[in-house]
C-alpha cells in the first residue's frame, strides 16, 4: 500500500476545498436557510405534520440529503476530472500507485467535503426547527455512506466526461430530478398509488427514508431494505471503478 | 555496462488498428545519455509512454531495473521519473506544492530539504511559492523536470525537453541534463533536434515508422556513416569537369569557380592525394581547399529517407 500517495492526493483535494472555504461554507448555510425559510416557515406553517413529525423538522434529512448527494458528486467527479483536463494525470498513470489509492485519495477528499457540509446543514438546521435525532449512531453512518457512494459515483461520471458540460449533465439530468423526486420535501406515501410504484425504482428514496427513520423513526420503507440499497449502490460503483482500472477505459490506452 | 531498461519486441496497436510500435528492441545502460531521434509520429511518445506505465503494451516486455513493468509496475515506476512533451500543470498550484506533490504520489515521505535543493539546481528558488501560471514557458518546463527529480528516479525520460524552448534555454537545459548524468542518473531524451543529440547524447536512436532503425555511439555513428567533402575553390571558372579527371565523380558549381569531392573518411584511401595531383597536371589553380563533415542531420535525413 502506497499511504503516502493517498495521503498526497487527500491532502491535496482537502485543500482546495479549503482554499474556496468561505464560498464552500456560506453558500449551504445560506440555500438551507432559504429553504426553511419558504418551505419551512412560509408553506409549511399551512402545512399538517408529516407522520407525526412538523414539516420544518420533516424536510430537515432530506435537505441534508440533496446537499450531500449533490455535492460529493460534484467534487469527486471535479477532482479527477480536472487532472485529465489539465493533462496532469500523466503523472497519476506513471506513478507507483494501483486504482484503491487512487480511489481512496479522491473519493475519500470528497465524501469528506460533503460530510463537512451535510453536518453544516445540520447545525443551521438546529436553529429554525426543533430537532431530536433518534437515532444518532444511524444518522452519522447513513450519511457517511452516503457521502462514500455518492462520491464514488462522481469519481465514475469524471472519469467518463470529456468535456465540462459532460461533468454537470449527469448531475444535472438524473441525480437531482431523482433527489428531489426521492422525497426530500415530502414522504412517499403522499403521493398518488401508481406514483408511489414508481417511486420504489428511485434508488434515493430508500437512502432519504432511510436517513429520516434515523432521525424521527419513522420510514417510507423499510430500515433493512434501505440498508441493502445503499450496500447494493456502493458495491455496484465500486465494480464499475475496479473495472475502469482494470481496462483502462477513458484514462490509460 | 548492464542494461537498465531493457525493451524486447515491443509492440503498441491502438484502438482503431494504427500500429504505433511495431516489434521495438531497446537496451538502454545505466548512467548513459541516450537521444532518440525521429520525425513526429516515429513512436518516440509512444515509447517512453510505455515504458512509464501511461499506456499499456500489446506485445513485448519492458524490465526497468530488472523487474517487469505490468507484473511489477512499483518496483519500475519507483525507479523512473518522467517529464512529458506538453506543459501539464495545475496553473493553481505552487511551485513547491507541486513538487512536494509529485514525491508523495511516488511513496516518499516528505523532505522538504530535498525539494528546495532540487530547486536551487534548476534555479527555480526563488520562485518556489509563485504559482505556476505566473511562470514563463522555461521555467514551467522546469517545474516538470524538478516533478519528475521529485522521488529519486534513476532513469529520466525526457520528451522533447527544448520543444519551443529559445536558443538559450536550451544550453541551459543542456546543462542541467549534463548535471544530472554526473549524478549517475541515466537519461533519455527523445528530440528532433539534430543539434541537441550531437551536443550531449552518448548513443543515438533512430526511430521511424514504430521501428528503431540504429542505436549506435554518436560518436562512431559519425565516423562509421560520415562522409566528408572537400571543396576546391580554383582560380579561374571552368565549363565543365576536365575528362582527365572524369574517375573522380566530381560536382562542379554553377559558376563553375569550385569542384566538390565526396569521399569517405573510413576508405583505405581516399583518393585526395591523387586527386590534387591529377587537378594541377590538367592545368587547374587551386586558390583554397575546404572539407566538411556530414553532421547527424544527414545521416538522419539519409536514414529516414531510407525507410521511408
Amino acid at each position: 500500500m502506497n499511504i503516502y500517495a493517498v495521503q498526497t492526493i487527500y491532502r491535496s483535494e482537502m485543500k482546495r476545498f479549503f482554499r474556496t472555504i468561505m464560498q464552500s461554507l456560506i453558500s449551504p448555510v445560506i440555500s438551507t436557510s432559504l429553504y426553511f425559510i419558504v418551505f419551512g416557515a412560509a408553506i409549511g406553517s399551512r402545512i399538517q405534520e408529516v407522520e407525526g413529525v412538523s414539516y420544518g423538522a420533516f424536510i430537515v434529512p432530506g435537505l441534508i440529503m440533496l446537499s450531500v448527494m449533490t455535492q460529493a458528486t460534484s467534487n469527486a467527479s471535479f477532482g479527477i476530472y480536472f487532472p485529465k483536463f489539465t493533462g496532469t494525470i500523466y503523472e497519476l498513470l506513471s506513478a507507483p500507485v494501483n486504482f484503491l489509492e487512487i480511489v481512496l485519495g479522491y473519493v475519500g477528499a470528497a465524501a469528506t467535503k460533503a460530510m463537512f457540509i451535510g453536518v453544516i446543514i445540520l447545525i443551521t438546521a438546529f436553529f429554525f426547527v426543533d430537532l431530536n435525532i433518534a437515532h444518532p449512531i444511524a444518522m452519522v453512518a447513513f450519511l457517511v455512506m452516503t457521502c462514500l457512494s455518492f462520491s464514488l459515483l462522481g469519481f465514475i461520471i469524471g472519469i467518463w466526461a470529456g468535456n465540462f458540460e459532460q461533468l454537470q449533465l449527469i448531475p444535472l439530468l438524473v441525480i437531482t430530478p431523482l433527489v428531489f423526486l426521492g422525497g426530500s420535501f415530502y414522504s412517499v406515501s403522499m403521493l398518488p398509488g401508481i406514483w408511489q410504484t414508481i417511486a420504489m425504482f428511485n434508488p434515493v428514496v430508500y437512502l432519504i427514508s432511510g436517513f429520516r427513520w434515523a432521525f424521527f423513526g419513522v420510514a417510507d420503507v423499510d430500515i433493512t431494505v434501505s440498508l441493502a440499497a445503499i450496500a447494493l449502490f456502493t458495491g455496484a460503483c465500486l465494480a464499475v471503478i475496479w473495472w475502469i482500472f482494470r481496462t483502462g477505459w477513458r484514462i490509460r490506452q | 555496462m548492464p542494461s537498465i531498461v531493457s525493451v524486447k519486441n515491443l509492440r503498441k496497436a491502438y484502438p482503431g488498428g494504427f500500429e504505433a510500435l511495431k516489434g521495438v528492441n531497446l537496451e538502454i545502460e545505466e548512467g548513459e545519455i541516450l537521444a532518440l531521434l525521429g520525425p513526429n509520429g516515429a513512436g518516440k511518445t509512444t515509447l517512453i509512454s510505455t515504458v512509464c506505465g501511461i499506456t499499456v503494451p500489446t506485445g513485448g516486455s519492458i524490465t526497468v531495473g530488472g523487474f517487469d513493468t505490468l507484473t511489477n509496475y512499483r518496483a519500475t515506476r519507483d525507479l523512473i521519473g518522467l517529464v512529458p512533451q506538453e506543459i501539464n500543470l495545475e496553473p493553481f498550484e505552487t511551485v513547491f506544492n507541486t513538487v512536494s506533490f509529485s514525491r508523495g504520489l511516488f511513496g516518499k515521505p516528505r523532505n522538504d530539504d530535498y525539494i528546495n535543493r532540487i530547486l536551487d539546481q534548476l534555479s527555480l528558488g526563488d520562485k518556489k511559492d509563485s504559482k505556476i501560471m505566473a511562470l514563463s514557458g522555461g521555467m514551467k518546463r522546469r517545474v516538470l523536470i524538478a516533478k519528475a527529480l521529485s522521488h529519486e528516479p534513476r532513469v529520466l525520460f525526457l520528451d522533447e525537453p527544448t520543444a519551443g524552448v529559445d536558443v538559450e534555454l536550451r544550453k541551459d537545459m543542456w546543462d542541467v541534463v549534463a548535471e544530472l548524468k554526473a549524478a549517475g542518473v541515466t537519461i533519455i531524451l527523445t528530440t528532433h533536434y539534430i543539434e541537441e543529440a550531437e551536443a550531449i547524447a552518448d548513443r543515438v536512436g533512430v526511430i521511424n515508422g514504430g521501428q528503431i532503425l540504429l542505436v549506435q555511439d554518436k560518436t562512431e555513428l559519425m565516423s562509421q556513416m560520415g562522409q566528408k567533402q572537400l571543396q576546391i575553390s580554383l582560380s579561374e571558372a571552368v565549363a565543365e569537369v576536365p575528362a582527365a579527371l572524369a574517375g573522380y565523380e566530381l560536382d562542379r558549381a554553377d559558376d563553375g569557380l569550385s569542384l566538390t569531392y565526396t569521399y569517405d573518411t573510413n576508405g583505405e584511401r581516399t583518393g585526395i592525394t591523387t586527386l590534387l595531383n591529377d587537378l594541377a597536371a590538367a592545368g587547374l589553380t587551386m586558390i583554397d581547399l575546404q572539407t566538411k563533415q556530414s553532421s547527424l542531420e544527414d545521416i538522419f535525413v539519409g536514414l529516414v529517407k531510407e525507410t521511408a
